[in-house]
C-alpha cells in the first residue's frame, strides 16, 4: 500500500531524502533505460549526477519529481514510500521539491516576478507575505531590475537563473537541477552554484545532473555516474 | 472593489486562446436558441391552457321536445332550469338564428332554411365551483326533460393532451440545446487543455493540484457562458419584446400569446449557461488530466 506523502516530523526524522532500491525503468515498450539502481541521498547531501547523452540521467530526475513511475523497485523520498503514491498526493510531495528542467518550462504569460512566485502563489501564499523574498531572490540571480519582463523577451542564460530561482524560491527539502548551468557563463555557474551550496547549508537536498565535469570537481560534491542505464560507481570529486 | 495590493495578479492561464471568440459565438447562438425554445413552450402552454379553460367554463346541452312541445319552449325550459342548479352562471336558449350563426361557417347559407337544427342551451358555468354534468342532467331530468349535456370533457382532455405535448417537446428541445452547448464547452476545454499542455504540466511540477488545474478551466469557461449567455438571452429578450410589441393585445397570435412575463423566463440563463459550462468544463479537465499520466 502506498504511503502517504511524508510530513514534516517525517522529514526531520528520516535520515535520507531519496533512496532508490532496484530501481527499473523504461518508456512504453521500449526496454529499460534505467535498470536496477540503487540511490541513496542522505537529508542535507548535495550530489552531481553526470553521465553521457542517453544514460538515463533525465529519467532518472523523472523518476524523483513525480513525473514517471518505475517499472520495478521501490522509490522513498523524505522517508516515505512514494511507489504506488496517488496521483492526488502527488502535489504535496511536489511543493517540497524544487525542480530546475534543461528546457526551463517558464510561463510565457507571466513576467519574471510571478513566475518566480509561482510555487507560493500554488502553495496558497500572499502576494504582500512572498513578494520581498521573489524580489530579492531575483536580485540575487541578476534580475533585479526585470522583475515585470516576460520570457520570451530574456535571454538563454536570463531565462535559466529565472528557472533556477522559481526552483528554489519555496525553500524546498529537495532540489533537483537538470543541467541548471548549461546556458550561464562561467562567473554565473559559479554563482549559482553557490546558491545551490547556500540552500544544501541550510539543510536542503541537491542533485544536479550536469555535464560539466569541471563544475563538479569544482563544487567539491560526490559524483554519481549513470552509464547505459546503470550508477556505476560513486565518487566524491576532487576539490 | 477591493484593492489589490502589490500588482494586478494575471492568471496562471494564458490569454484567450484562438478559438474562444468561436466558442462564445456557438454558445451565445445555442442561448439564443434555447431561450426562444422556452419562450414558445410558455406561450403554448399559456394558449393551450387558456382554451381548456375556456372550455371548462362552458357546457352545452341539446334539447329533445316532448311531443306536442316546441323546440323553443323545451330549450327554454332547460334554460330555466339549468339557471337556477347551483355553479351555473348563465344558461341561455339559443334560437335558430344563434344555431345557424354558429354552423354558417363550415355548412354555408344555401343548405341551413332547410336543415332541422337541434335546440341548444348553452350554459356558462361559476368559474369558482362549476356545476357537474351529472349535477346538470340530475336537474334536466328531475324538470321532466330529455336532454343531453356535453361539457366539452373530449375536447378539454384534446387540449390539454396537446398542451402537455407541446410543453415537453419544447422542454426536449431546451434540454438538447444545453447538451449541445455542454458538448460545445467540453470540446474546447479539451482543445484548450491541449493547447495548455505545457503550461499544465508546469502548473503541475510546482505543485497545483488537479482541483486547481480544472478550476482554472471552470472559471474560464464559466464566464465565457455567462457571458455568451447574457448576449443569448439579450438578443431573444429583444425578439420577444418586438413580437410582443408587433402582435398587440394578442401577444403575437392566440396560438402564441406572448407575455411581457415571458423575458423574466431569460433571466436565469447567463447562470444555467455558467453552470453548464462550469460542470462541462470539470468533467472534461479532469478527465484529461487522469488520462494524461504524471505529467499533468
Amino acid at each position: 500500500m502506498p504511503s502517504s506523502p511524508a510530513s514534516a516530523a517525517e522529514t526531520a526524522s528520516a535520515p535520507e531524502t531519496v533512496r532508490l532500491s532496484g530501481v527499473g525503468f523504461g518508456y512504453a515498450d521500449a526496454p529499460d533505460v534505467l535498470r536496477d539502481v540503487n540511490l541513496t541521498l542522505p537529508r542535507g547531501s548535495f550530489h552531481f549526477l553526470t553521465g553521457p547523452s542517453g544514460a538515463g540521467k533525465s529519467s532518472l530526475l523523472r523518476l524523483l519529481t513525480l513525473t514517471a513511475r518505475p517499472r520495478s523497485g521501490r522509490i522513498r523520498l523524505f522517508g516515505a514510500d512514494v511507489t504506488g503514491l496517488p496521483r492526488r498526493q502527488v502535489p504535496a510531495l511536489r511543493r517540497r521539491m524544487g525542480v530546475v528542467f534543461q528546457d526551463f518550462r517558464l510561463l510565457d504569460h507571466l513576467s519574471a516576478f510571478e513566475n518566480v512566485a509561482l510555487p507560493l502563489r500554488l502553495a496558497g501564499g500572499r502576494e504582500a507575505d512572498y513578494a520581498p523574498d521573489v524580489e530579492e531572490m531575483l536580485k540575487w540571480v541578476g534580475l533585479g531590475a526585470r522583475l515585470d519582463a516576460r520570457p520570451p523577451a530574456l535571454s538563454g542564460g536570463e531565462k535559466q537563473r529565472l528557472a533556477i530561482a522559481r526552483a528554489v524560491i519555496a525553500r524546498p527539502g529537495l532540489i533537483v537541477a537538470d543541467e541548471p548551468t548549461g546556458s550561464v557563463d562561467s562567473a554565473m555557474a559559479d554563482r549559482l552554484l553557490r546558491l545551490f551550496q547556500s540552500l544544501n547549508r541550510l539543510g536542503a537536498t541537491v542533485l544536479i545532473a550536469s555535464h560539466d565535469q569541471g563544475l563538479a570537481e569544482h563544487s567539491g560534491a560526490r559524483v554519481l555516474r549513470l552509464e547505459d542505464g546503470r550508477l556505476r560507481d560513486e565518487e566524491r570529486a576532487a576539490a | 472593489m477591493i484593492a489589490l495590493p502589490f500588482r494586478n495578479r494575471p492568471g496562471l492561464l494564458p490569454p484567450a486562446a484562438a478559438g474562444e471568440p468561436w466558442l462564445m459565438t456557438v454558445i451565445a447562438v445555442l442561448c439564443f436558441l434555447a431561450c426562444l425554445a422556452a419562450v414558445a413552450a410558455s406561450a403554448a402552454d399559456r394558449a393551450a391552457h387558456g382554451w381548456a379553460r375556456e372550455l371548462g367554463r362552458e357546457a352545452t346541452v341539446q334539447v329533445r321536445p316532448r311531443v306536442g312541445e316546441s323546440g323553443a319552449t323545451a330549450a327554454a325550459r332547460a334554460a330555466e332550469t339549468l339557471a337556477g342548479v347551483s355553479g351555473v352562471e348563465e344558461a341561455e336558449a339559443l334560437d335558430r338564428k344563434a344555431a345557424e350563426d354558429l354552423l354558417r361557417p363550415w355548412l354555408g347559407d344555401a343548405v341551413l332554411p332547410d336543415l332541422p337544427l337541434p335546440h341548444l342551451v348553452a350554459v356558462r358555468l361559476d368559474p369558482a365551483a362549476p356545476a357537474s354534468a351529472p349535477t346538470l342532467s340530475r336537474a334536466l331530468a328531475e324538470a321532466g326533460l330529455d336532454a343531453t349535456v356535453d361539457d366539452h370533457g373530449l375536447w378539454r382532455g384534446e387540449v390539454e393532451r396537446s398542451a402537455a405535448m407541446v410543453t415537453a417537446l419544447a422542454a426536449a428541445a431546451f434540454l438538447a440545446v444545453a447538451f449541445a452547448a455542454g458538448a460545445a464547452i467540453a470540446y474546447a476545454t479539451r482543445a484548450g487543455l491541449a493547447a495548455a499542455r505545457s503550461v499544465i504540466a508546469t502548473l503541475s511540477l510546482n505543485g497545483a493540484t488537479d482541483d486547481r488545474i480544472a478550476g482554472l478551466f471552470m472559471r474560464r469557461f464559466g464566464l465565457l457562458a455567462a457571458g455568451a449567455g447574457a448576449i443569448g438571452a439579450a438578443a431573444a429578450g429583444l425578439l420577444t419584446a418586438f413580437l410582443r410589441l408587433l402582435g398587440g393585445s394578442e401577444g403575437l397570435t392566440q396560438a402564441l400569446p406572448l407575455a411581457w412575463s415571458d423575458l423574466l423566463l431569460l433571466s436565469p440563463c447567463p447562470l444555467v449557461a455558467a453552470t453548464v459550462a462550469v460542470f462541462a468544463a470539470r468533467f472534461a479537465a479532469m478527465r484529461m488530466l487522469a488520462s494524461n499520466g504524471e505529467d499533468g
